[in-house]
Formats: C-alpha cells, structure tokens, sequence
C-alpha cells in the first residue's frame, strides 16, 4: 500500500524557533527554493513517520497575517489557497502574549491548527507558568510543549499533528475571536449577503471574509470581485462600504484598528486564565549584554569591530582556499590542454567554458565564510542591534538600518553583497539597496585604479584611490534619494523591529544556513555566468581569418632557424643565453599577433565602432575595448590593457611604461578609474541582481543606470578638466 | 505627552496612536495596544531609534513614530529584573 501524504505548513513569529524545529523535523533531507515570483525563501523538506510521508513546509515568519508585507501574503495564501492538512503554529512560550496575536489570525482562517509552545525551557527559567491543557480547551486546539534546540518534544509534536489530520476533528466554531456587538453584527450581516449573493463559489468560509471586507482588506476585495459574477462583486463591495462608515462613525476610528484592539482583548483574557507568572525573576541576561553592544560610547565601536572581522574573515582568510581553486584550476586547463590538439575547441574549452566556470567557483570560499558570518549574526540576535545603531544613518537615504551590512561587503565583492540583501524584510528596500550596491567599489577595481592612478598620479595615487571610493559612496547616497522619491516611492515601512534577546546559536543550524544559500549560489549562477564568459570568448577569438598585417609565422620560422644556425658554436652558458635571447624573441611576436588579433576581433571591432561614444570622455578604442572586457570581471581591464599595448610581462613595470608613453593624459586616465569604478562591475554581479530582484528589468536597468551615470560622471569630470586645463 | 518625549528608564500606559492607518496598525499588531505599559530601555547611541520593552518583549521605534503614540507616565511600571 502507497503511504498516504500529509502536508504540514509551519508558521511563527521571526525568533520563534521555526528555522530550528524545522530542522529538527527534516534533518538535512530539505531544499530551499524561492517563493514562485519573489525572492523569498521557501523550505520545504520531507521525511516518513508513523507510515505516513510527511511534506512539511516552511512559511516566512511574521507577526501577523495582515497582508501588509509580502511574507504576509505569502503565508496567508499558502494555508488559504494549498489548505494543507496541518497548520503548526510555533509559540514563543516566554512571549506568549504578542505570540497568540498570529495564533488568533491563523485560529480564524478556520484551518487544522497545532500550537507548538517553543522555548518552553526559557519560559520556565523567567518564572512563566503556561496551563497548556486549559490552552488547548480555551481555543479547541491541541498544544505540545517543544525545546527546538534541544529537540525535545518534536516527537510528540510530530505524533499529535498526525493523529490531529486523521481525527477529523472539525474545529469548533466557538472557541475563536469574538468581536464586541456591533461588529459581529456587521460580520453576520455581510456574511448573509456574501451567502446569498455568491452561494457555492465563495473561496473561504463567510464569516472570515466578511471580517477580511469589514478590515478593507485589498487582496480579498479582489478576490470577490473575481469570483463574483457580473454586478455583484461591486454590488457586495457597496454594502460593505456601508458597514464600514456605518462602523466608522461609531467607533470613531477605522474598523481594522478596532478589531486588532479586540483580538489583544480576546489574547489577554486567555493570558489571564492560563499564564501565571512567579514573581522569581531571574537575571536578564540580555539586557546586561545590550549595556555594553548597543551602549551610546561602546556601540559603534565594537559594531565596526564586528564587520571589520567579518571582512577580514571573508577577504582575507578566504584568499588562501580562493588562491588554490585559482590554481587548481590552472592546473586544469594545462592538464586538459596537453590532452588535446592546438585548435578552436581547444580554446573554446580552456578559454571559455573552464575560465567561465573558474570564475564562478572562484568565490565560493568568500560566499561560505560570509553566510557564515550573517548566520551568526543572525541567529545570535546581534543582526537587529546592529540595525537598531545604523538605521540613523541608513534613514537618511530612505533605507532600513539592515541595509547597511550587504552595502559595506560591497567593498569587497558585490555579488555576495547583493545576496546579502536576502536580510531585508521589504521589497522595494531590497531592491533599492541592490542597485546602490554596486557604486561601492570591490576589490576587483583595485588593481585597475592602483596601475592607472600610480602611473599618471604617482604622487597623489593614494589621494585619488580615496577620492574615487568616496565618489562612490557619495553617488551611492544621491541615487538612493534619487529612485526612493522615484521609482521606488513608497511609504517607508515602519520601523516596529523586535529586539530578541541574544541567543547562543546552533552550529548545525549556522552549517545548514550557509550551506543552503552557498548552495544556491552555485546552482543558479553557474549557467548564467558561464554563458557570459563564453560569450566574451567567442567575441573575442573571432572571426578566426585574420589578415595580418606581418607574416607572423614567418618571423617565428626565422627566429627558429637563424638561433639553430648560432647555436651549434656555442656551449653551457651562452647557449642559456641565447636560448633566452629567442625566447624573448618569440614572445614579442606572439604578442603582437595576439594585439592584432584582439584589435581585429569582434570585440576589438564592437571597441571602435563604440569610440565615438567613449571619445567626448577622453577613452580611446583601446580603452573603450578594455572597459567592455571588464564586463567579466574589472580585473581583466589591466590584462586587456596589458594585451592592447604588446606589453612584455617580463619587464617589471612594463604596463605602466606603455601608458605612459601611450599618449593618454592624466584627466583621461581619471576618467577611465571614474568609468571603472561607477560602470556595471562585472556579469556576475549583474546576473545575481537579475537573480535576487527575480527580474530581468532590474538586471538590464541596473546596467543602463549605472553606465548612464559613469558616462556623465565621466563626461563631467573630463571636459571640465579640459576647461579650467588642469592636466 | 508623547513617547518621544519620555526618557529611558520611564514608564507609561499608551493612551492613543495617532498617524496613518498602516502604521496604526503595525503599532498595535506588535503588541502596543491602548492601556498597555511601555517601558523605555534606551535611545540608539545617534538618538534614533527608541528601545522599548512591551508586553515582556523589546522592540524599536523610530523617534518619528514614537512621537504618534501618547502616553501618560507611570512611577510603576515595568521593572526592569537585574
Ligand atoms: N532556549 C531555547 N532556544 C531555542 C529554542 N528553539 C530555538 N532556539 C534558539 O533560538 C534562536 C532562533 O531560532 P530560529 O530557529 O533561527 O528562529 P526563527 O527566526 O523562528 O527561524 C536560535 O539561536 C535557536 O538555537 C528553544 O526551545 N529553547
């Protein structure tokens, strides 16, 4: 016999514990995906037990089922339109009073409810007496006392929700919210015109959505209009209307607001008859912790230890396994390249597809060692107070205090900066805090601006580097006011933020946390940045029939034979020597035919027809050609320099000799370091905004946007230098 | 007088939250209902953000929205347990 299946949605609070029991329920058998269309999170996991398949899925933790955000909406239309077999609701037993708010709501959608009263050990170390059974009598609900990290009582959870789907209980329809008079009356009023007008096709029960229309809430509104024939969607929203200027004027304030009084008032009758609390306090240790990192001299101070940690740990720490790949990888491509003969595939495969995957592997160890760091932010409780110092700031340019740790990692990177943004609760602060990210300049712009700045500033390099960096941050300001009185208008969301006490976290729950998300990383970026790089390869190795302006083999065929005919004189020594002499020789010519070829390749051809747009900036073709490489990675702008200017890599300092004498003038040089730092950094970043925005449109806008903005910029500083005539 | 205007270590019962009604209802979802005891922990080092402690639990508020919420202060509310 097939085992039959059960799904069980999980709800809660944030800091209720979800995560933890979550993962004690599934181990490691879960996935993570996204939720379809947003970029939230969604686990789902599934294991046997007691002979049933159980599908158990996570939804985002909130505090209410009010569709205000959009893990609201997501949890709300998850237990309405999927009506799984189970909802567990999982209390915070030692903050039960605010806890049973969500409880109330989920308890009114009518649905199988399973109280999961969490952290029931802290509970009882404050002194809270919880009488389960008089809960469970109360709201007609079974109530199972768990310890999440501790596992305890998962079993029982586990027991009771099975044995719950198959009672066939029906939840009684006493044992909920009641309103005061006025509006149940208001409630039974519309559920009778609801009954009559719709009849059989009314989505969820009536009394639900007649409160739902009384709370003006927007989503069911269309949802009735929806599934309402003809006049009568608009016929029950007039009604409706009614009742609510009816209720208006009684109340003197709006029904919601009313309402949500009411349910504390249903929630604080219920405190009374089973919460009793000893007057045996202990000491709050949280609070003693907060004196010192959230103290008015110490804060700051230790926050910026923290994410000076934090940085040193991924950027530093992580360069050594970065360094291994990178030469794992070399060590790789030679192995693979002995294997096969000189030709295109050769090439297509070492240059493109593994340099492509290389480049993606590359940053694995950074993003590991960094959603290391976040989860214990995270699940230590420093993250909110972290918000809680920065949110002053972050204030100014419309953002959330949050916004600011996936803003700093930019400088090192901004692809797992831009995951970093997952932390934010709203959207639109989500996306706002993406496209100002990438002005931070990362690492990989460095040596771009150390080569450039060092030949033609060699006495203020430092002071430019600085200068650059601080435009940056200072046009990552303007454009954040720029799109939040924009394209990203809005009310900023309240900032209501719990402060949870501090927890010492799980390191199975930190290792599931990074490895997920690292996870997904690798997934979903892999093809998108491996398609880019082969892209850029191809337009740049072809079109393979080249009309050189040398006879190349012919040079190289000459410089063979004219060393052969020396070199039978000479012994030991002088034969290093020469051997060296032609070597150096062969050098030179491969690299000027590498310069041709790059010069007559697509990508060399895309560079000239694009140096009319680049001249009235003071970059000429071969800068226009480098910026464009720099679409894979910054870096690869001073290699292509290096290739457009035949430099020879044996000579120290050679590159900076070649700009030098190259003709370009300083205030062309700052408007190339002004164009690298501001312009799209690099595929990878854009593909993971494309991936955590869930849009192409943020992807392309990103890369219009920021181009638009180094061209300007750019333009500025360059034809304005020409005019005052500094340089 | 308004919460903004109380000074850490006060306590007070919330009287009436005014401002627009997503905010309203955000305020009280949390737990910040009419009679309830507010107690304020501490201002944010730059002065903005506000810790509360409601109903057991901390929570912050911008000083702007704080200033929506009228109080009236109390000698005994909640007391802080260390
Ligand atoms: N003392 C105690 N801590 C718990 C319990 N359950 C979870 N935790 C801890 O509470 C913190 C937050 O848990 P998490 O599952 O991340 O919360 P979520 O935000 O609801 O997913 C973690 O540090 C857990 O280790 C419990 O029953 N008792």
């Amino acid at each position: 016999m097939k085992e039959k299946t059960l799904t069980i949605a999980l709800s809660g609070n944030p800091n209720s514990g979800k995560t933890t029991i979550f993962n004690a329920i599934t181990g490691t058998r879960q996935k993570v995906g996204n939720w379809p269309g947003v970029t939230v999170e969604k686990k789902e996991g599934s294991i046997k037990k007691f002979g049933y398949h159980l599908n158990i899925i996570d939804l985002p933790g909130t505090y209410s089922l009010t569709p205000f955000s959009i893990e609201e909406i997501i949890a709300r239309n998850f237990v309405l339109d999927e009506s799984p077999d189970v909802v567990v609701t999982i209390i915070d037993a030692s903050n039960l009073e605010r806890s049973l708010y969500l409880a109330t709501q989920i308890r009114e959608l009518d649905c199988k409810v399973v109280f999961a009263l969490n952290m029931a050990d802290l509970a009882q170390s404050r002194g809270i007496k919880i009488d389960a059974d008089k809960l469970s009598q109360l709201l007609d609900i079974p109530v199972v006392f768990t310890v999440g990290n501790k596992n305890e009582g998962i079993d029982t959870l586990l027991q009771t929700i099975v044995a719950f789907a198959e009672s066939g209980h029906a939840t009684s329809q006493e044992r909920r919210v009641k309103y005061s008079m006025d509006i149940e009356k208001s409630i039974a009023d519309l559920q009778v015109i609801l009954e009559q007008k719709i009849e059989k096709d009314l989505p969820y029960n009536s009394r639900w959505i007649a409160i739902k229309l009384i709370e003006n809430d927007k989503i069911i509104k269309e949802r009735i209009v929806e599934s309402a024939a003809g006049q009568t969607g608009k016929e029950i929203l007039d009604a409706t209307e009614m009742i609510r200027k009816h209720l208006i004027d009684y109340y003197d304030d709006d029904p919601e607001v009313v309402m949500t009084d009411e349910r504390y008032g249903f929630i604080s009758g219920i405190i009374k008859e089973v919460v009793a609390t000893s007057t045996r306090q202990r000491v709050d240790i949280s609070r003693t912790i907060d004196l010192v990192l959230t103290n008015r001299f110490f804060g700051f101070p230790i926050f910026i230890f923290f994410i000076w940690a934090m940085f040193q740990l991924t950027f530093s720490l992580g360069s050594y396994p970065m360094e291994w790949i990178d030469r794992g990888i070399s060590l790789f491509s030679i192995f693979i390249g002995a294997g096969l003969p000189d030709n295109l595939i050769k090439d297509f495969i070492i240059d493109g597809i593994i340099a492509g995957v290389g480049s993606v592997v590359v940053f694995l160890p950074n993003i590991l060692i960094l959603f290391f760091c976040i989860a214990i932010f995270e699940d230590t409780g420093y993250m909110a107070r972290a918000a809680f110092l920065m949110d002053r700031i972050m204030h100014f340019i419309g953002l959330h205090g949050k916004s600011f740790i996936p803003m700093l990692m930019g400088f090192g990177c901004n692809v797992p900066a831009i995951m970093a943004t997952r932390t934010l609760e709203s959207k639109k602060d989500r996306i706002l805090t993406i496209l100002i990210t990438p002005f931070m300049s990362c690492s990989a712009r460095l040596p771009v601006f150390i080569i450039l700045a060092g030949t033609f500033f060699p006495n203020k390099a430092g002071t430019v580097i600085f200068s650059l960096y601080l435009l940056g941050i200072v046009l990552a300001v303007l454009s954040g006011k720029l799109f939040r009185s924009t394209i990203l208008r809005g009310t900023d969301a309240p900032f209501v933020m719990e402060l949870p006490p501090y927890r010492v976290p799980m390191l199975r729950s930190l290792l599931i946390h990074m490895w997920d998300r690292s996870k997904m990383f690798l997934k979903r970026m892999g093809s998108v940045i491996l398609i880019g790089s082969v892209i850029i390869w191809m337009l740049s190795a072809f079109p393979r029939n080249i009309q050189y302006s040398r006879d190349y083999a012919g040079e190289l065929k000459h410089i063979a034979s004219s060393y052969e005919q020396v070199s039978i004189e000479k012994k030991g020594e002088a034969i290093k020597l020469l051997e060296k002499k032609r070597d150096d020789e062969i050098a030179r010519v491969l690299k000027a035919k590498q310069t041709e070829e790059t010069e007559e390749s697509f990508l060399g051809g895309i560079g000239k027809f694009l140096a009319p747009v680049f001249a009235p900036i003071g970059i000429d073709w071969k800068g226009s050609v480098a910026l464009l490489t720099g679409f894979v990675a910054k870096e690869i702008v001073v290699s292509t320099l290096g290739v457009l200017y035949a430099v020879d890599d044996n000579v120290p300092e050679a590159l900076n000799k070649a700009l030098a004498t190259s003709g370009m003038t300083p205030l062309s040089a700052l408007s190339i370091m002004v164009f690298v730092l501001l312009y799209v950094p690099c595929f990878a970043t854009v593909a993971v905004i494309g991936r955590e925005t869930d849009s192409a449109k943020w992807a392309v806008f990103s890369v219009v946007y920021t181009t638009l903005v180094a061209w300007l910029v750019s333009f500025v500083i360059y034809q304005g230098g020409s005019l005052i005539g500094v340089c | 007088m308004r919460l903004s205007e109380m000074k850490e270590g006060q306590s007070g019962l919330i009287k009436n939250i005014s401002g627009n009604s997503l905010l309203r209802r955000r305020i009280l979802e949390m737990g910040m209902t009419k009679g309830s005891n507010i107690y304020v922990e501490k201002y944010a080092p730059l002065k903005d953000p506000i810790e509360l402690v409601v109903k057991g639990y901390h929570v912050s508020l911008r000083v702007e929205e704080a200033a929506q919420i009228e109080v009236e202060t109390i000698a005994e509310g909640w007391v802080p347990s260390s």
